[in-house]
């Protein structure tokens, strides 16, 4: 197990180095300088010269990216080209928001799924099996805004549980967790809905399979089986849905931060993009990358510990 | 539930289970009829038949597992308890408690998440029998009783890190954990080899002897059931067709079809006189590793030696078995002439000619070369028609045939193996187990192979139809003259159809020579063990009964 785990480290650090890379290449070859940018389309060479200067942008390109990687390790991800402050604390603000919200989503979501798609595989094929199926057939089909808007409908507008938009932040976290509550629920639907499928397609496949003969065989009831037998080992598929959705959770929310007024990470990568912001698009990237490829590692983590046969194989 | 003592003593023939009259359907399609059988306790009942001749339902039905749609008439009796009206929640205290189950995939049959410790322990909680730590405890003793003592092959192993033979133990252990006094075995040992299948039998038949459980055992195989049973139910289409002790049934064998069972286990085809000309295959100090897995993060990976320095020739007209227990390197060495393999060591040739060039099977040697596999539904594309699938090997050749000619040789080929040259336009669905092989002998041979390789090619198969399959080989030989490498697992298959024989054991030969020599005078201990270890059919002598040593097969 633990060697399993070294090797799955050594992975990430790989792949975390060459996504730096990549980054780094894709944004310098973006076309537009962001020293004349920030100074319009009326600046005089041999300012936008000495801004380059300032910026660093003028260095050979192997020390840009050197000096960007030790910075990023230092925690110093450098200054935003617009905003003229530390890029760090900018995403570390956003962070406060994108991170909760995506983990109040997934466990949402998981919390929906599982009894939704454990519920439909005990009872395949009969009334309470299709109502969830035709549940996620309308969960995936209607986009995550369109339900945002109508939950904004129902609970603010209506029955004034919540508040329609904005973040008050974390002074009172019960509060911030209240406003994050229709934001995370509305991007948890339509998660739920594909995980519950998930779950229900890999435990029926697994209620076929002939250990649960076997507990049944033991004397096992049919929903000592589903559980005892049958839950874990659905377990590997689910998993590997609950790894994406999270990745996309934390960076693919910006619509729903956009109905609500939410200042996550989606809406400062759009900023930051729309006004050639390269310093922060870099940052806010490599961030990103790395929680992809964390959670990964979890999810590698996740399968050994669900299912012993992955652990001798490393 | 105690007292079993009692009425076991009120009556010396006290039947265990009493199956009275039992018929079973699904969606009105009539499964089983009128099914009436005892067995008391101590006693071993074998239940064979072909497949689809109602065994397993019968097991289901009296574990109360039968599938939702069925509906049983008739009475199925524990005890004097009727098992077919007891409720759901009767019915799960019964199982596991009073009958246990053994299946038939080992593989398959353990959940691979749990460690094998818990799993037998289950057993015993689910019924609250006992408390968690008793339990755990009793778990590892049940373990140590059917042959896994915990210093050995600790109850936290989890089932991929034990063999299928070891696997079948702990599937035994979770049935008898609670000592029920029946005990079901569905073809407890068709999936594992035989030197397996002999100690998985003794330790059944010991258990049985021991506890004075009742066994019901079913098997396809009248060799095992020869060896095993007291009492023999010969079942097909859903009816028993003839009952009794073992020795008087098959002293008389009144049914005609338990006369073909038995005909068709030991049969052996007609070989025509073999006609060994000039090599044709050479396999020369041929070796195949894989790599196994790392078992630190930079240190090297240790290799897996499947095939470990092999040699031997084929000449044309020649035919040779290859025979070995599974994991032995039969598999990879047909995959490596086959040219499907790369190899480590050695060399592969045919007629001279390397069967891999430049890391790539060679088209004009592959061609001369074609196999048929055991598993005749999974190597066809079931959305192309028999026509395009028997003509498939065609694409090895510069110029195939095609039109007319191409109709010819596919109406050609499908009637040397006694099908119709219209089943051209059927879809492989359609067809039986046994008419799939034939389609996958007449695909071999329609680009007229010089070499054909047989891989376990009639192990799934039931055993008339086994019989017809091997006739047929026989007859090909005859007409076309064949030359062949049959891969089996089966002793008694393959000492009906080869000329020559190889023994294989971890990746080497251990003994080579003519058939019937290997046979009757085995060199190698290994041989020798493993023809110890074959189950034999009873010889019939004339009506006599005595005396069930000498093999037939």
């Amino acid at each position: 197990m633990l060697a399993y785990a070294l090797k799955r480290l050594a992975f990430l650090a790989i792949s975390l180095v060459v996504a730096s890379l990549v980054i780094f290449l894709v944004v310098e070859v973006a076309p537009g300088d962001p020293a004349s940018y920030m100074l319009g389309i009326n600046a005089r060479p041999d300012t936008v010269a000495a801004l380059r200067a300032e910026l660093g942008l003028d260095l050979p390109k192997h020390e840009r990216y050197l000096s960007w990687l030790a910075g990023m390790l230092r925690g110093d991800f450098g200054t935003s080209y617009t905003y003229r402050a530390p890029v760090a604390q900018m995403v570390a603000e956003r962070l406060w928001v994108s991170l909760p919200l995506a983990l109040y989503a997934l466990t949402l979501s998981t919390l929906i799924a599982f009894p939704a798609g454990i519920y439909a595989a005990a009872r395949r094929g009969r009334a309470g099996d299709m109502g969830v199926m035709a549940a996620t057939q309308l969960g995936i089909a209607v986009p995550n805004f369109w339900f945002a808007m109508l939950l904004v409908l129902l609970f603010a507008l209506k029955l004034r549980w919540f508040s329609a938009g904005g973040f008050p932040g974390w002074e009172t976290p019960l509060l911030g967790l209240k406003a994050l509550t229709l934001p995370a629920l509305a991007l948890a639907l339509p998660q739920a809905a594909i995980l519950a499928r998930v779950m229900r397609s890999s435990l029926i496949d697994i209620l076929h399979e002939d250990f649960i003969r076997t507990a049944r065989a033991k004397g096992l009831s049919r929903r000592q089986a589903l559980w005892r037998h049958g839950v874990r080992n659905a377990l590997i598929p689910v998993l590997t849905i609950i790894g994406l959705q999270f990745s996309f959770l934390l960076a693919g929310a910006i619509i729903i931060e956009q109905v609500f007024f939410l200042p996550g990470l989606g809406r400062l990568i759009f900023q930051a993009i729309t006004q050639r912001d390269l310093i922060v698009v870099e940052s806010v990237v490599m961030l990103l990358v790395f929680a992809v490829i964390a959670v990964n590692f979890l999810t590698d983590l996740a399968y050994a510990a669900a299912d012993p046969r992955l652990r001798s194989r490393t | 539930m105690s007292g079993s003592v009692e009425t076991q003593s009120s009556g010396a023939a006290k039947a265990l289970l009493e199956i009275d009259r039992l018929s079973l359907s699904i969606h009105g399609k009539p499964i089983m009829t009128d099914l009436s059988l005892s067995i008391a306790p101590g006693e071993i009942v074998a239940l064979t038949g072909e497949s689809g001749s109602g065994k397993s339902m019968t097991a289901l039905a009296a574990m109360g597992l039968l599938p939702h749609a069925a509906r049983c008439t008739g009475a199925l009796r524990l005890d004097g308890t009727d098992l077919l009206g007891l409720s759901e929640d009767r019915l799960c205290g019964i199982r596991g408690r009073e009958i246990g189950m053994i299946f038939q995939e080992p593989m398959t049959a353990l959940n691979p998440v749990m460690r094998i410790g818990d799993q037998v322990a289950e057993t015993i909680l689910v019924h609250r029998a006992m408390g968690r730590a008793a339990a755990r405890a009793r778990a590892a003793e049940v373990l140590a009783r059917v042959g896994l003592p915990p210093e050995r092959v600790p109850p936290a192993r989890f089932p991929h890190e034990l063999s299928g033979g070891q696997r079948q133990r702990v599937v035994i252990a979770m049935a008898i954990a609670l000592r029920p006094r029946l005990l079901i075995a569905d073809e407890p040992t068709t999936a594992l080899d035989v030197t397996t299948q002999a100690q998985i039998l003794d330790l059944l038949r010991d258990l049985v002897r021991a506890e004075g459980m009742g066994l019901m055992m079913i098997t396809h195989d009248l060799a095992v059931v020869s060896e095993m049973a007291d009492r023999i139910a010969v079942m097909r289409g859903g009816e028993i067709v003839e009952q009794g002790s073992t020795r008087a049934l098959f002293a008389q064998m009144r049914h005609p079809y338990t006369r073909q069972l038995f005909d068709a286990s030991g049969h052996r085809a007609d070989l025509p006189q073999a006609r060994a000309g000039a090599p044709l295959l050479r396999v020369a100090e041929v070796t195949r590793s894989y790599p196994g897995p790392r078992r630190a993060l930079f240190a090297p990976r240790p290799g897996l030696i499947a095939v470990n320095g092999v040699s031997f020739d084929i000449r044309r007209g020649e035919r040779v078995g290859l025979v070995g227990e599974s994991g032995c390197g039969k598999s990879t060495l047909a995959r490596a002439i086959l040219g499907l393999e790369p190899v480590q060591a050695g060399e592969i040739t045919l007629d001279g000619q390397p069967v891999l060039s430049h890391g790539r099977p060679d088209p004009e040697v592959r061609r001369r070369v074609q196999v048929v596999f055991q598993d005749p539904y999974g190597s066809f594309n079931p959305r192309h028609k028999v026509g395009r699938l028997v003509s498939e090997p065609f694409h090895l050749l510069p110029d195939p045939p095609r039109g007319a000619a191409r109709d010819r040789a596919i109406a050609e080929a499908l009637t040397a193996v006694g099908l119709e040259p219209g089943h051209a336009e059927s879809y492989i669905h359609a067809f039986s187990g046994g008419q799939r092989q034939r389609i996958a002998i007449a695909r071999a041979l329609i680009i007229r192979p010089e070499l054909v390789i047989f891989d376990e090619a009639v192990s799934a198969l039931d055993v008339r139809v086994r019989a017809q399959i091997l006739d047929l080989i026989a007859d090909l030989s005859r007409q076309y003259g064949l030359t062949y490498l049959f891969i089996s697992h089966d002793l008694s298959v393959v000492r009906g159809i080869t000329d020559r024989v190889l023994v294989m054991r971890a990746g080497e030969i251990v003994e080579q020579g003519p058939t019937e020599a290997v046979f009757d005078k085995p060199g190698h201990w290994y041989t020798k063990s493993l023809l110890a270890a074959a189950p034999i059919l009873p010889r019939l002598s004339g009506g006599g009964d005595k005396d069930a040593e000498q093999p037939v097969a």
